[in-house]
């Protein structure tokens, strides 16, 4: 059960490393020569349509559906592009040429790339609505400190266990469940009535990284025909996202229910083969 | 209650404690600096922050913040006379982006063109210094990266300004050339000549010596 609620992550949230570290080969030989007038006259038009967003995504990435959450709790009309991560557009390279992944958030002809940055420019840009991160300066640190925590040590210890074999893997699959019950104790403060409960969609910064990483938990249970997330093992984070699940905005965001398995088991059979 | 602020920082060589320090001194916020024994951390240190059980920890009024970044950001939400951070939100998004990226990526690329065999060293350089260029590209022809002044993004690319010389030096391995990279060079020059960051920075010479010492064992086996 261990192993497959970690190969339900992997699968999940490896979707982007996979698919974007193997096209770093392929980006070395694009030419941007000829796209950059292209480019220019996109960013005059999206610049001239004021408050114009555009997002750039890929319909199964986790950090792409952040993005979308924080969009629609705060009724930010957007355009969203799909990119295809085995062959990105010319626009996708030059908003990220650094990174050359997604999401990408264009704003009045301005690209913003990696999602917890997008997150707090959303927040800082857009003063109606629920605000995505809290006003206090130490609860806004914890907040950012836990999100980091998923986002740097808890993704570093599945990337090393979805690389290992053997004994290793054996290891790191220990040291990604300790990291999940670190962050199990480390967040209980959050909610001193015990149950997170949610009023409308009101969303924060630390309930968006965490639905976009284990809110699909039910898709990964069809896909593998197991329990992924444990009840019993991590209450707070079972019950947490289980009543994000419930939200309407949380609901649209999911990607396609039958194209996930379809996907995960594809990925699946190829890591088997 | 009068305000108290406690920085548990590591030794003068730990750069991460030192952007804390200039931040603080920068903002003009009276603070009391505790040196941390790295090799034997205090049990105060553990408690402040039992995660990570690493400096820099910042302790306001008894509530700690631990991360350099998340403390920097800290400081410009809680000390808002003297920001650090750029006012409007999409600088705001670039300076956070590219201290993401000088910590997350350019620090480990960077170590492993310095550290590399030389078999493997020209390819370890070459992607380094493609980081390298675009970091330059950022800071263009601006004296620092916050503008006419030093902000968040100048703070946390002290790595740069300090880690790369001394790294240089130890390693002999060129990475921060001026032929190469000429803004980023004159920024280190004028960074480094700041009165504030004077005074927290430590001398290249001694980072030199001490580094010398620390990594003896990796260049002896070289």
């Amino acid at each position: 059960m261990k192993e497959n609620f970690l190969f339900h992550n992997y699968c999940y949230v490896s979707v982007c490393f996979f698919l974007s570290d193997r096209q770093v080969e392929r980006d070395v030989t694009t030419s941007y020569k000829s796209s950059t007038p292209t480019i220019e006259k996109l960013r005059k038009k999206e610049m001239g349509e004021e408050n114009k967003v555009t997002l750039y995504g890929m319909w199964a990435s986790p950090f792409v559906r952040r993005v979308e959450i924080a969009l629609k709790i705060k009724g930010i009309p957007y355009e969203y592009v799909e990119e295809d991560l085995r062959n990105k557009s010319q626009f996708l390279l030059q908003y990220n040429p650094v990174h050359k992944k997604v999401p990408v958030l264009v704003h009045n002809g301005n690209p913003i790339a990696e999602s917890l940055i997008i997150l707090e420019y959303i927040n800082e840009t857009w003063k109606n609505g629920p605000k995505i991160l809290p006003e206090d300066p130490f609860e806004r640190a914890k907040v950012r400190f836990w999100a980091d925590f998923l986002q740097q040590q808890f993704l570093d210890s599945l990337r090393s266990a979805t690389k290992s074999s053997g004994e290793a893997h054996e290891k790191a699959m220990k040291d990604v469940f300790e990291k999940l019950t670190v962050f199990e104790e480390g967040t209980e403060g959050f909610f001193p009535n015990g149950t997170p409960h949610f009023e409308g969609e009101n969303l924060g910064f630390l309930d968006i990284v965490l639905c976009s990483l284990f809110g699909s938990h039910k898709v990964g249970e069809e896909a593998l025909a197991m329990k992924i997330i444990d009840p019993e093992r991590h209450p707070l984070i079972h019950s947490w996202v289980t009543a994000m699940n419930e939200l309407p905005v949380v609901k649209e965001t999911l990607p396609p229910h039958d194209k996930m398995v379809s996907f995960i088991q594809s990925l699946r059979g190829n890591s088997l083969d | 209650m009068a305000e108290e602020v406690k920085l548990f920082g590591g030794m003068w060589a730990s750069l991460y404690s030192r952007r804390i320090e200039i931040a603080l001194k920068m903002t003009g916020v009276q603070f009391e600096f505790i040196e941390e024994d790295l090799q034997n951390k205090s049990p105060l240190l553990l408690q402040y922050n039992s995660i990570h059980k690493k400096v820099p920890v910042l302790l306001h009024n008894g509530m700690p913040i631990a991360e350099s970044l998340i403390i920097l950001e800290y400081i410009n939400e809680t000390w808002p006379d003297n920001p650090i951070l750029p006012r409007d939100p999409y600088d705001r998004a670039m300076a956070r982006f590219w201290a993401r990226f000088i910590d997350e990526k350019l620090i480990w690329v960077s170590w492993d063109a310095y550290r590399s065999k030389e078999e493997d060293q020209g390819k370890a350089i070459e992607e380094a210094c493609k980081q390298l260029k675009a970091l330059e590209n950022e800071l263009k022809e601006k004296e620092f990266f916050g503008g006419d002044t030093v902000g968040y993004l100048d703070i946390a690319a002290i790595m740069v300004a300090s880690w790369f010389g001394v790294m240089q030096e130890v390693m002999k391995v060129e990475l921060l050339t001026e032929e190469n990279f000429p803004n980023l060079c004159q920024w280190v020059e004028k960074f480094v000549d700041c009165p504030i960051v004077k005074e927290c920075l430590p001398h290249k010479e001694k980072m030199v010596e001490f580094i010398r010492v620390l990594l003896k064992d990796f260049l002896a086996s070289r």
